[in-house]
């Protein structure tokens, strides 16, 4: 499918396929003169770091102009493309700044915020008109009558008529495409209201009436537009964030051709093109080794934290990690195609739990739009049957419509889903779906993955006790000549303990092995249990070799994720179900949730188990929250009711999740499930305050006592009383 | 009642002028970073002459 739709050419003709496309050669001419590059500083705060970066920035050669956005934490530049973007880093860095590069072409969809924009436009022009609107109200009730009433009724129908015709648009057009779908929202009363009360006012103001109700129609639109603009900018703020996280991962790769790095970005990778993955930098192909040898991370995919070796002909998948040596990779499958996106179709096949779930606003809407309605309607035939007089019965049942408008309704649900998100925020979560709080509320069983969520990621030496002062020391100074995560562990713990290394010489890195030297004339070894001739374990080990003497065990666990243990017991303290699913061998699983207190685990869980795991839970009428953060997890994230992924899972995650934690703590994690019960309780009480409004409200209208004044009082009243009530949760 | 035919078109003109004035700070972008222009304003470049 997605190939169907990459073969097709911007080209209209067949002879512009065949030759380079004309859009191509300008694009690429474009890019010669001028490269836009966008760069993260999240440690930037005040007007004295803004002139630093400028001035850093604009000084240096070939930068055109660069501009600091401080809200964003960003600096946009415009610079002649020969400037390397990794080279500003390093003058960021220099300068005293943190910096990363940014995905130019992920964050320009959100560069202007178009819809934003729209919708504080509509609001400014429903605002204005209200306000005038208004002024001229309060004169009529004031007293004014005759010709000047009449003369203010005109005036106001001419600001009303062309302001309701744009400010309105959003409800209409929601509307018309609800009632097109046979269904029905809240923007159906809401628009028949905003109708109902400018036609019959026209009609009254051309009888000379007393009673017009533009002000009514003008207000409401107002209080609804400025809920779904806060509704609105809520989201945004939490999509920009969220993709800004996308943009940090560049998709750059470097290409082999003829004996020559070029660096070149991964969508213009082809099958067969050879790509040089440099250690610690993650594979963008599906491909085979055909140079080098090397170990690879594969916890982001399966879950595993034992690293795998690689070498000539091994298969790799685009996501995992080159840890050790550099290795030439021919790429089988690029792009679309490789497993990475392939994982993609399982999370469309699981259904997800966002489309199953109803919001709380459209529930209400399923009750009231037919309720009013028929109240609506009732009235209008009631009072037509009493009275014989079409005009005076369309007065009341429009009456009916504008008192019971959903004002507050409309203001329930995104004023406090605005407080709580705002809320969390503060505390680092990123509420990214409309109805994430909603669903969170309910959530009575937590599914955790293990590597990468409740760990670090990164091991920590478990057993330095068991070795004798001179292994350690053998085993430090090997442990120093190498990058390796299990040297990087063996340092930092041999270092704490006071270790000092021996004197080992001729230390030299074996990639996909080990590392080895000489130490009092016998050779030293550190390294993978079989190249060792080690005996297979199943906890993450690395071995040491001393000599012809059995290679002794230097075992590692994974380091808890700061909170991780806080988290499951408050978790377990309100009463919900824990439950961890790892795609991790037994032991060290058995091993964490023993460490953490979860009695259900299970192990060697592939994607497919996991979403099964949670797709049974969820027949079983339990609400899943599903924290994971790697590949494996992402159809269980999609088919869990709500679900949570940390910043440093892969896109593809934080795409399926709901939520993403952006520090570094789980602590959020319980706390947000209080929140969200606590916005729930605010949502249901704004509900409860708009009915109890009502109740006393729709007998007045239906006996046809309200008027236009009465109408404003109750309205404005019952808006700012909901709004008050939702500010509480700050 | 006569003064009303000055003071209504004054009342919606000014009002108009400051919609007008709000439509085009919307247009040119100006809400894009209310943080950085709020400290801008403490910043001493340009102080002596626009910005070119």
């Amino acid at each position: 499918m997605t190939a169907a739709i990459r073969t097709q050419s911007p080209s209209a003709c067949p002879a512009c396929v065949a030759a380079p496309s004309a859009e191509a050669i300008a694009a690429r001419a474009e890019a010669l003169k001028e490269a836009r590059i966008a760069l993260s500083l999240p440690t930037i705060h005040c007007a004295a770091c803004i002139s630093t970066v400028e001035q850093a920035l604009n000084a240096y050669p070939g930068v055109k102009e660069a501009r600091v956005n401080l809200t964003l934490k960003r600096a946009n530049i415009a610079a002649d493309a020969t400037v390397d973007p990794a080279d500003l880093v390093r003058l960021m860095e220099a300068t005293g700044y943190e910096a990363h590069e940014l995905d130019v072409a992920t964050i320009q969809a959100t560069a202007t915020d178009k819809a934003g924009r729209e919708l504080l436009m509509r609001l400014a022009v429903a605002g204005f008109a209200s306000m005038n609107v208004m002024l001229l109200s309060v004169s009529v009730w004031a007293g004014a009558a005759d010709a000047t009433r009449d003369m203010f009724h005109w005036i106001s129908a001419a600001i009303t008529l062309p302001a309701i015709a744009f400010s309105g648009q959003p409800f209409f057009r929601s509307a018309y495409s609800a009632l097109s779908a046979k269904r029905l929202n809240m923007d159906v009363p809401i628009s028949l209201a905003i109708l109902l009360a400018v036609v019959m006012s026209v009609w009254e103001t051309a009888l000379s009436g007393s009673h017009a109700y533009f002000d009514a129609a003008l207000t409401l639109t107002f209080f609804l537009l400025a809920g779904r603009y806060l509704d609105h900018r809520t989201r945004a703020v939490a999509r920009s964030a969220a993709e800004e996280l996308a943009a940090l991962e560049v998709p750059r790769a470097i290409r082999l051709e003829d004996g020559q790095e070029i660096t070149v970005p991964a969508a213009e990778l082809r099958i067969g093109d050879l790509i040089l993955v440099r250690p610690g930098s993650r594979c963008p192909v599906d491909g085979e080794v055909i140079a080098g040898a090397s170990e690879l991370d594969r916890s982001l995919l399966t879950g595993e934290t034992v690293p795998v070796a690689a070498a000539v002909g091994t298969l790799i998948s685009a996501g995992e990690v080159n840890l050790t040596g550099p290795l030439t990779v021919r790429a089988n499958a690029v792009g679309q195609d490789t497993s990475l996106h392939r994982m993609a179709d399982l999370v469309a096949i699981a259904e997800s739990g966002r489309s199953r779930y109803t919001s709380l606003a459209d529930r209400a809407a399923k009750l009231y739009a037919p309720g009013v309605h028929a109240l609506s309607a009732l009235s209008f035939l009631g009072w037509l049957i009493y009275s014989h007089d079409v005009r005076m019965s369309l007065n009341i049942a429009a009456a009916v419509l504008i008192i019971t408008c959903p004002c507050a309704l409309g203001l329930a649900v995104p004023a406090v889903t605005t407080a709580a998100s705002g809320r969390l925020f503060r505390k680092g979560m990123l509420i990214k779906h409309e109805t994430a709080l909603e669903r969170l509320a309910n959530v009575d069983t937590v599914v955790f993955d293990k590597t990468g969520t409740l760990t670090e990621g990164t091991p920590v030496l478990s057993n330095l006790g068991d070795h004798s002062r001179s292994d350690l020391e053998v085993a430090l100074a090997l442990a120093e000549g190498s990058d390796h995560p299990l040297s990087r562990a063996i340092t930092t713990a041999a270092r704490a303990a006071g270790v000092k290394p021996a004197t080992v010489t001729e230390i030299t890195e074996i990639p996909g092995h080990g590392t080895q030297g000489i130490w009092r004339g016998q050779t030293v070894r550190l390294g993978r249990g079989d190249w060792l001739g080690a005996p297979a374990v199943e906890i993450t080990s690395a071995w040491l070799a001393i000599g012809d003497a059995a290679p002794v065990q230097f075992g590692f666990v994974d380091d808890l994720r700061a909170g991780a243990a806080d988290t499951i017991a408050a978790l377990k303290a309100a009463g919900k179900r824990v439950i961890l699913l790892s795609g991790d061998s037994a032991a060290p699983v058995a091993d964490l949730a023993a460490r953490l207190g979860i009695r259900e685990y299970q192990a060697n869980c592939l994607p497919e188990t996991k979403l099964h795991y949670i797709e049974s839970l969820s027949e079983g009428g339990a609400h899943v929250l599903m924290v994971g953060d790697g590949l494996n997890d992402t159809a269980a994230l999609a088919a869990a009711d709500v679900s949570i992924s940390p910043a440093t899972a892969l896109d593809a995650a934080r795409v399926a999740s709901d939520i993403v934690l952006l520090g570094r703590d789980l602590t959020p994690v319980a706390e947000s499930l209080v929140t969200a019960r606590k916005a729930t309780r605010r949502i249901r009480e704004n509900f409860q305050i708009a009915t109890g409004y009502n109740l006393v409200a729709i007998p007045l209208a239906i006996a046809g006592l309200t008027t236009p004044l009465i109408a404003a009082l109750a309205m404005s009243s019952s808006s700012i009383i909901v709004s008050l009530n939702a500010l509480r949760l700050r | 009642m006569q003064v009303l035919t000055f003071l209504i078109p004054i009342s919606l003109l000014l009002g108009g002028l400051g919609l007008v004035g709000f439509v085009y700070t919307l247009r040119s972008s100006q809400y894009d970073d209310p943080d950085g222009d709020s400290q801008r304003i403490l910043s001493s470049d340009w102080d002596d002459k626009p910005k070119p």
